[in-house]
């Protein structure tokens, strides 16, 4: 079947606006940078006390050995803070034009229309959008940027903050703790219950610039939420790095959902820190969607430490040309009866790698605990790579562990079948791998089901020939 | 005359280097119904993935036509696009992708861009074919085969020929593992397609179909040929006296084509 592969295009989303930043910090990671950004951000002592500890800790931790290949990366050629406009936006007037602009291209005030409840848009480092709709604010949830709510909301901020992944935990969440710009917060009070997502979007538009956003996401007793971001990013010749950190306490029967999807140029080092903890009955989801990078480290973690809690993680991870995507999950089992899914979807094309990296622990108290895991693959040709490494550590007899992991590639049989009903071998193609990832897209709430199915499409041009 | 027609003529089809066909020559218009029949390991099975162009098999010699294009010039879904359908023996499972969202594509594939199947027509016709082959609505939402019965996978076969309602239509062993009702339902679905516009190759080894869908022309295939044709009546001789007779009459001792292919 001779078909001539389109020309590999230029990232999607690769446009490249005028930088308009005011203040950028130099290029490099040094105290004076770290004591800059504090002062800039006006914070109080503790913080820049904090940074400056996290710090410390960056420095002499070696860098990780395992997974991806960090050789290429190189703190000092990376500026770590921009502030892209003088002050916030609250209304959508007030965003300067050249920004909005960039938002227009990603289609964000349409989508703020049709079903956000509130926006909290970061571009660059700095959030210079941000609604929250009054019903939300009369429910009593707080849904800002973290800085903002850093300033407004100190004593629940300082509660909480670094206590689910501590500075301490690895060399990037060190890097975050020390250089930590934007993010979102949420707090949702107990027994409030909202289904309207709340939605940010995420972009890097400067060069070699790192966004080291922060999320912090507290669920009170009884309490539902549900968090959605989407990210992409243009491209650049130089590396950037995208360090994040996320954290989420999830309470006493309380529910959250995080939902990402990134999508970010193939420059990108995406290495990421996620972590939620779950006391008694509550559930956590992470719904995870990786697609792009230069590399991609990222394993969102539950730790269910009160019984019969519950976690939950369905991601995809997409790999193509010069791309590696090591991804997974992490479950900690360390109550009775909790219990945890894992269902992860990759798939490689045109040379990429994809590893499913996953942990899951049960601790001497579990028992009666369940975890089910589930590693499907698929690799879309000759050149394409894929693995599978899921740990195991079981300390209690007690309990109960499936795995399943499955490879497989897009089969002669399956595109003749499709093909003999008229569609195209890409159509055809398009349509098998769009059914392999089926089962997260239909976690999505609907226009981020729709651009997913864009971004696969366009994933898909130039993949057959 | 109306409809399409397909032509096949001194056919040479080999998978991996040995000869399956050796040269068949077959002409199927709009408004005819053929019956291929023969016993196992006779080419019936490769003459239909070879008309619809699957990759393994690979024509040596020979020519197909439809309304005198050259189909061996088109890939697999121009062949579609042109008019062809092949209802599978063993169709493959999609998983991901329900059963209507994969007729819509499937559709529209055949319409212009533009000029895509209206959503509610699209349902209404969905629903009434499923409710005249007797198909439970929720195949429509179910991933396509995945997990269906072999009776289902049939009938969604059939519901793929009526709802894309293509010129010239091969059905490769329909009948296969189907009880009686669920033989006469297919037969019904296959029946109500008969037009002036519809022609249609039947491939069977068990003459029982043919009690539900009469056929206008009968051919016996043995060693990679059509060894013999004929009207209905051919095929209830076979059914009474099975194939030795013309094996007999042709002077043929095995057959197959070489073991089994």
């Amino acid at each position: 079947m001779a078909k001539k592969a389109p020309e590999i295009e230029e990232y999607k989303y690769g446009f490249r606006d005028k930088d308009v930043s005011i203040f950028r910090t130099e290029r490099g990671l040094t105290r004076r940078v770290v004591e800059e950004i504090s002062k800039m951000k006006e914070e109080p002592q503790w913080m820049l006390d904090y940074r400056l500890k996290a710090l410390e800790h960056f420095y002499e931790r070696p860098m990780p050995q395992w997974g991806g290949d960090l050789s290429g990366l190189d703190f000092d050629e990376i500026v770590y803070y921009v502030k892209p406009s003088e002050k916030q936006g609250r209304t959508w007037d007030e965003v300067p034009a050249e920004i909005k602009q960039t938002f227009d291209k990603l289609g964000i005030p349409e989508a703020e229309q049709k079903y956000l409840a509130g926006v909290s848009a970061q571009y660059e480092s700095e959030v210079v959008y941000h609604s929250l709709k009054e019903d939300l604010e009369n429910l009593g949830i707080i849904f800002k940027d973290t800085d903002s709510a850093l300033k407004e909301h100190e004593e629940l901020f300082k509660e909480y903050f670094g206590t689910v992944i501590p500075y301490s935990d690895n060399k990037f969440s060190a890097l975050n703790s020390a250089v930590w710009s934007g993010g979102s917060f949420i707090y949702v009070p107990k027994g409030v219950k909202t289904n309207t997502p709340l939605q940010a979007y995420f972009r890097i538009n400067s060069e070699n610039m790192g966004q080291f956003e922060r999320t912090l996401i507290i669920v009170d007793e009884g309490a539902s939420v549900h968090y959605v971001e989407g990210c992409t990013a243009p491209v650049y010749t130089t590396n950037s790095l995208h360090s994040a950190v996320v954290e989420i306490i999830v309470k006493k029967d309380g529910y959250c959902r995080y939902t990402t999807i990134q999508n970010w140029a193939n420059n990108v080092y995406n290495l990421v820190t996620k972590r939620a903890v779950c006391d008694a009955n509550a559930t956590m989801e992470w719904i995870d969607g990786n697609i792009g990078s230069k590399l991609t480290m990222k394993y969102p973690a539950i730790i269910l430490k009160g019984e019969g809690a519950r976690g939950n993680t369905i991601s995809i991870a997409i790999a193509g040309k010069g791309q590696v995507q090591d991804a997974g999950a992490k479950m900690h089992h360390l109550a009775p009866n909790t219990s945890s899914t894992i269902v992860s979807k990759s798939f490689s094309k045109q040379g990429g790698n994809v590893t499913y990296r996953g942990l899951v622990h049960f601790g001497r108290k579990a028992d009666g605990a369940r975890a089910n895991i589930e590693c499907d693959t698929l690799i879309l040709d000759n050149e394409s790579m894929s693995d599978t490494i899921p740990y195991n550590e079981i300390l209690n007899d007690n309990i109960s562990l499936e795995h399943e992991a499955k490879v497989s590639k897009v089969s002669e049989e399956q595109l003749f079948y499709l093909m003999s009903r008229g569609l195209t071998e890409e159509e055809a193609t398009e349509m098998i791998v769009m059914g392999f990832i089926e089962p997260f897209t239909k976690e999505l709430p609907m226009e981020y089901a729709v651009e997913m199915n864009r971004l696969i499409k366009f994933e898909m041009e130039g993949s057959i020939g | 005359m109306a409809g399409s027609t397909l032509e096949i003529k001194n056919l040479h089809v080999s998978i991996e280097g040995k000869e399956i066909l050796k040269g068949v020559d077959l002409t199927v218009k709009g408004g005819e119904f053929h019956a291929i029949m023969g016993p196992n390991g006779t080419g019936k099975s490769t003459l239909a993935s070879a008309i619809m162009g699957h990759p393994k098999y690979e024509v040596t010699e020979g020519s197909i036509l439809l309304d005198g294009e050259d189909v061996l010039e088109m890939e697999v879904d121009e062949r579609a696009r042109a008019g062809l359908f092949l209802a599978m023996q063993y169709p493959s499972e999609i998983s991901g992708v329900t059963t209507s969202d994969f007729l819509r594509s499937a559709i529209n594939a055949r319409r212009e861009e533009g000029d895509e199947i209206p959503l509610m027509k699209f349902i209404k016709g969905l629903d009434s074919d499923l409710d005249f082959l007797e198909i439970d609505k929720s195949m429509a939402t179910r991933y396509l085969n995945e997990g269906f019965s072999g009776g289902e996978k049939k009938r969604n076969e059939i519901l793929q020929l009526m709802q894309l309602k293509p010129e010239i239509a091969i059905l490769d062993e329909i009948d296969s593992g189907l009880d009686i009702d669920a033989l006469k339902v297919v037969s019904k679905g296959i029946n109500k397609m008969r037009s002036e516009d519809f022609g249609c190759l039947i491939i069977t080894h068990y003459q029982r179909l043919l009690n539900y869908i009469t056929p206008d022309f009968v051919h016996v295939m043995m060693q990679g040929r059509v060894v013999k044709s004929g009207g209905p009546e051919l095929a209830q001789r076979l059914e009474a006296e099975g194939y030795d007779w013309i094996k007999e009459e042709l002077g043929i001792e095995d057959e197959t084509v070489e073991q089994n292919a």
